[in-house]
């Protein structure tokens, strides 16, 4: 006990103009990681919802897809919409991720022992946890495993990099199938959503506490609201190399109906992105 | 009627900030179940010394729950297995014959080990300097009720009021974090008539101050579980509120909470 003070861990850094100085806060970079984890969330419910189309067949899954590119119908340019939406998206998950590494950051540096990808603090015997959560403590974990995972989704059905021949843009049932049949792409796609569920089940609860959005009433309804929402999702997501492994969603049982209108509406979107 | 207990402990020892420490084993005989935790490292200490050990270092002062010196991880539970307790309130009857107990002190950069189990407090003074205060005319006392405060906001004001400044929340957090500390020391006066001229201010300072110091909360709520007087999470989500109105808001309208 030299100094008189303990001295800062963190500096102080020079404000910038409001509201760019928010951002330089730590609770700042918490709101804007519940705000980006609201519209993740939102999409990711989404998402799971428009891909249910894979039950009705290949020519209204595909239509669904279509309808996307389509978006604002005839009062804007085609695909215009859908962009703005993939812009969005692609900043939250920007943001999303920036202030959650460095939150994670500063909680490394706030303590001696702590684990380089978790930031948690280590005693030199075991902590005994009673109320973090297995969720709480692997957020760090199954963040980026999910987003890892999107951008193997990406190259995988957006981009179609090693689909080859059997990927035909556009086309959207034949390259779920297609990709989905495959047993470690499947494995690949359990693991990553089980990953999703758990940190929704974590974050759709830790949220409103961020945003300071509680009273004694909504209080208890916030974890069931993250278990249902986590599961909806989880299960959504699931069905669908659960399914294609099954057999439910294949080529074969719905070729009849699909040959035409997919080889149909593939040369027009073909057409129409050259 | 007190009955001994034999157990193993396992104490950290480190010379100061910089040493890099290691455990100490200890067989304590004969503990008697009423002794409470500091106590027992008394006598333990008692023996050492006997021994020509030099004795183990903690901190403590009141040993009845209010003063928040005393702390420790005890089998990696800030202050033991028991909710809503004290170090020094713990007492030995909660374990077991023959149990090993494993003590460590609070752990977090900004609580450097003086010595041994004892850690320097002193960042937790920095937050309270910053604002943890209400500015008021001195002269004859007020009249009781002379400002009239509804029954369950006195009520949450005074459950903030309780933290006893001991550091379990930030020993307990993955993060280190301070947030429910400052939670309940903004808190206990944001709500109140009395605290609301300095209300933004101090929920600037207070925050911004913390944050020179720990880390960011992940809302695992474990120090909830840690802390003594139980205080509850809603305090934090009322910090995180008050700190973006602090930010946001036209503090010549802040009468408008
Ligand atoms: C679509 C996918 C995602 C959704 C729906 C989502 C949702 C959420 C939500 C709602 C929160 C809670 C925010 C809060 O506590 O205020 C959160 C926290 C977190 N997210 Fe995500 N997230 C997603 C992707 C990611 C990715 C890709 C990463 C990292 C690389 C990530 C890392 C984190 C971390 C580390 C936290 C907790 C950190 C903290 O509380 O300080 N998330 N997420
Ligand atoms: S909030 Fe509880 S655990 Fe934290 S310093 Fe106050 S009394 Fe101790
Ligand atoms: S010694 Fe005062 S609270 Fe424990």
């Amino acid at each position: 006990m030299t100094a008189d003070r303990v001295p800062p861990l963190h500096k102080v850094k020079k404000a910038l103009p409001w509201p760019l100085s928010l951002y330089q806060t730590a609770i700042g970079k918490k709101y804007v990681m519940a705000i980006t984890g609201i519209g993740l969330l939102g999409f990711v419910i989404v998402h799971m919802i428009g891909n249910l189309h894979l039950y009705e067949g290949p020519s209204q899954v595909n239509e669904y897809a279509e309808s996307l590119r389509d978006l604002g119908g005839h009062l804007v340019p085609r695909t215009l919409i859908l962009w703005i939406m993939r812009i969005g998206l692609m900043l939250m998950f920007v943001f999303h991720i920036h202030s959650a590494y460095s939150l994670k950051e500063m909680s490394r540096k706030s303590s001696e022992n702590a684990g380089f990808m978790s930031g948690a603090k280590r005693y030199a015997s075991k902590q005994d946890f009673v109320a973090a959560s297995y969720a709480s403590r692997t957020m760090r974990w199954t963040g980026p495993i999910v987003g890892l995972y999107v951008l193997f989704h990406l190259a995988d059905l957006t981009w179609g990099w090693w689909l080859g021949d059997g990927y035909i843009r556009g086309d959207v049932y034949n390259n779920v199938v297609m990709s989905l049949s495959s047993l470690p792409v499947m494995l690949i796609y359990i693991v990553a959503n089980i990953a999703l569920a758990v940190h929704i089940y974590h974050g759709a609860w830790s949220m409103f506490q961020t945003l300071g959005v509680t009273n004694p009433h909504t209080k208890k309804l916030r974890r069931s609201f993250a278990v249902i929402v986590a599961s909806l999702v989880c299960a959504g997501n699931l069905s669908f190399p659960i399914m294609v492994q099954a057999g439910v969603i294949s080529n074969d049982s719905n070729n009849t109906n699909s040959v035409n209108t997919s080889e149909h509406s593939t040369a027009d979107i073909d057409a129409d992105n050259a | 009627m007190s009955r001994m207990l034999q157990l193993k402990l396992r104490i950290w020892r480190q010379g100061g900030p910089a040493s890099r420490g290691s455990f100490l084993d200890v067989d304590a005989h004969d503990i008697p179940t009423d002794a409470s935790f500091l106590e027992m490292l008394d006598i333990v200490n008692e023996r050492l010394l006997e021994d020509g050990i030099e004795p183990v270092v903690f901190a403590h002062d009141c040993r009845e729950g209010i003063c928040g010196t005393c702390g420790l991880m005890i089998n990696g539970r800030a202050h033991g297995p028991e909710l809503g307790t004290a170090t020094c309130q713990l007492h030995m009857r909660k374990f077991k014959d023959g149990d090993e107990i494993v003590i460590e002190p609070f752990r977090a950069a900004a609580f450097p080990v003086v010595r041994d189990l004892m850690v320097d407090r002193r960042a937790f003074d920095r937050i309270i300097e910053a604002g943890g205060y209400i500015s008021a005319p001195t002269g004859t006392a007020p009249d009781a009720n002379e400002i009239l405060i509804p029954k369950d906001v006195a009520d949450f004001s005074m459950d903030a009021a309780q933290c006893i400044g001991c550091g379990a929340c930030v020993a307990a957090c993955p993060n280190s974090a301070a947030q429910l500390f400052t939670a309940a020391k903004l808190g206990h006066l944001n709500v109140l008539p009395q605290g609301q001229p300095e209300r933004w201010r101090r929920t600037e300072a207070m925050v911004e101050t913390m944050e020179q110091y720990f880390g960011s909360c992940t809302n695992h709520g474990e120090c909830h579980t840690a802390c003594p007087k139980e205080i509850s999470l809603d305090f934090i989500a009322l910090l995180n509120r008050d700190y973006i109105k602090a930010k946001t808001k036209n503090r010549r309208l802040a009468s408008q909470a």
